[in-house]
């Protein structure tokens, strides 16, 4: 099987500070906005989105996490349902400018879900998205990301795998196989 | 695992462990979302259930609705008092019809036990039992259990006392069903002549004195004296029941230790339970409620989702 690492630890630090400042750029002192991660992986991406932003700012960055399980259109298309994940929604999102962030853009369909959920906490004032990794010319839905880590280009047999210290492993690394096994 | 062992809930003693865990988690997550200012997911959208009701049901009823309903599916109603069950039609054949009519999913009460059961060997569709007799209860059982999770986090050595008329009672055998696997000690308490003979062999202990049970466990779970089902006189009156077998805050005052107290509903107050126990802060009768609906619509997305 082959793979090639897209992002090792040290890139991967360096987009993250990258993608805050470009942030920070857009919401200024972030007194109106709030970052929100989709489970189940982006949650890790927002994390440390939150983490960089608040050593920049000095300041407390609204964090909250959403599950999109429920809103998914592949629900009875797939063998067995997919797991559930906490949402946590800490804050009001009734107005506020909302950054959805996640680790892989592929298809457009989690996020699709992603709006859906939200819109059951609120009426947002604008929503922007985040993504790590954008993988390009796959889109099956008019999404695209205001701020993006990396861009790719992937063919529809290959995967993108982001591991997470925060998982477990020796290293943050993002890796592009090339057949659908990932393990 | 996402996906549960049965394809159908017809009661706990057939689910597994790791089936109590997936319904668990699930249904704290859907405990979110009915908090949420919009309370719909839209799951369920293209499924359509039928609550097939041969039994009175206000509780175990709306909670389905509710769940079926927050989950946007599209539901029927079948109530056997205004249909033409009255004009002598056969459970199979009523529920053959309301098939015919593209229904995805049947969930049954029904007055004789494993009734339920008889449906779903001949049917395609889904099947959850909402209670057959004196059978099984199985969702007021996991929504039982499901409460006394989110108090004591662990069923681990966790004692739970059964008390009053088990004999006529589906929600006890659900229960004792649902905590034995789960692990927690399990105890039943009533009246002689309303303890099943052989009820110790399911492996809970038995004991005739109220007091006695009070005090032996972290949490009671009081069940309504079933005068509906009862055939023949089990104990000389209610006020007799209410004296020796009802809990009042007293009873309560006089324990060495804080106890939980549950109420599958409806309450008879002042027979099984006073006032002041049922509103009292050692009463999570109405979290039961609550709970209810998320564990219905867990078990409700569980079934659905699993492909045939």
């Amino acid at each position: 099987m082959q793979k090639k690492l897209i992002l090792d630890q040290d890139l991967l630090e360096i987009t993250i500070s990258r993608l805050c400042y470009q942030l920070i750029e857009n919401h200024n002192d972030f007194s109106n906005s709030a970052i929100l991660g989709l489970q189940p992986r982006g949650k890790y991406v927002a994390d440390r989105v939150k983490a960089k932003l608040e050593l920049l700012l000095n300041k407390e960055i609204r964090l909250g996490y959403l599950d999109t399980t429920f809103h998914r259109d592949d629900f009875r298309r797939r063998k067995f349902p997919k797991a559930a994940n906490e949402t946590m929604m800490p804050f009001l999102i009734e107005d506020r400018d909302i950054v959805l962030v996640d680790d892989v853009l592929y298809t457009g369909r989690s996020v699709r879900a992603a709006l859906d959920a939200m819109i059951s906490y609120g009426r947002p004032r604008s929503v922007e998205l985040l993504v790590l990794v954008d993988r390009k010319y796959s889109r099956d839905l008019p999404i695209q990301p205001n701020y993006i880590g990396k861009s790719v280009n992937t063919i529809h047999t290959q995967r993108v795998k982001v591991e997470w210290r925060e998982q477990g492993r020796k290293n943050d690394n993002i890796w592009l196989f090339d057949n659908l096994e990932t393990q | 695992m996402t996906q549960l062992s049965v394809p159908h809930l017809l009661g706990t003693k057939n689910l597994t462990l790791d089936d109590f865990h997936l319904i668990f988690e699930t249904a704290d997550n859907f405990k979110e979302v009915i908090n949420r200012p919009i309370k719909k997911v839209p799951s369920l959208r293209d499924i359509t259930i039928a609550n097939v009701f041969f039994e009175n049901s206000t509780r175990t009823r709306i909670s389905f609705e509710l769940a079926e309903k927050r989950l946007s599916a599209d539901t029927v109603n079948f109530s056997s008092t205004t249909s033409s069950v009255k004009k002598g039609e056969t459970l199979l054949d009523t529920i053959n019809n309301i098939l015919a009519m593209k229904v995805d999913m049947i969930v049954m009460r029904h007055a004789s036990p494993g009734a339920p059961h008889f449906i779903a060997k001949h049917i395609d569709a889904r099947v959850i039992n909402a209670g057959d007799g004196t059978h099984e209860h199985p969702t007021q059982a996991l929504l039982d259990t499901f409460s006394i999770r989110e108090r004591y986090k662990s069923f681990e050595g966790l004692k739970v006392a059964i008390i009053g008329d088990i004999l006529h009672s589906r929600v006890a055998l659900s229960n004792i069903f649902a905590l034995n696997k789960l692990g927690a000690e399990v105890m039943v308490c009533g009246p002689n002549t309303l303890l099943p003979k052989y009820i110790s062999s399911l492996g809970v202990k038995v004991e005739l004195d109220v007091f006695k049970a009070l005090q032996w466990c972290d949490v009671a779970n009081v069940l309504r004296i079933q005068l509906e089902r009862q055939q023949i006189k089990y104990f000389p009156s209610l006020r007799e029941y209410s004296i020796y077998y009802g809990i009042n805050k007293r009873m309560l005052d006089k324990l060495d230790k804080e106890i939980t107290i549950m109420h599958p509903g409806p309450i008879n107050r002042g027979v099984e339970l006073a006032s002041d126990v049922a509103d009292s802060e050692h009463s999570i009768i109405l979290d039961q409620v609550e709970n209810g609906v998320a564990i219905r619509m867990a078990v409700l997305y569980l079934l659905a989702g699993a492909k045939a």
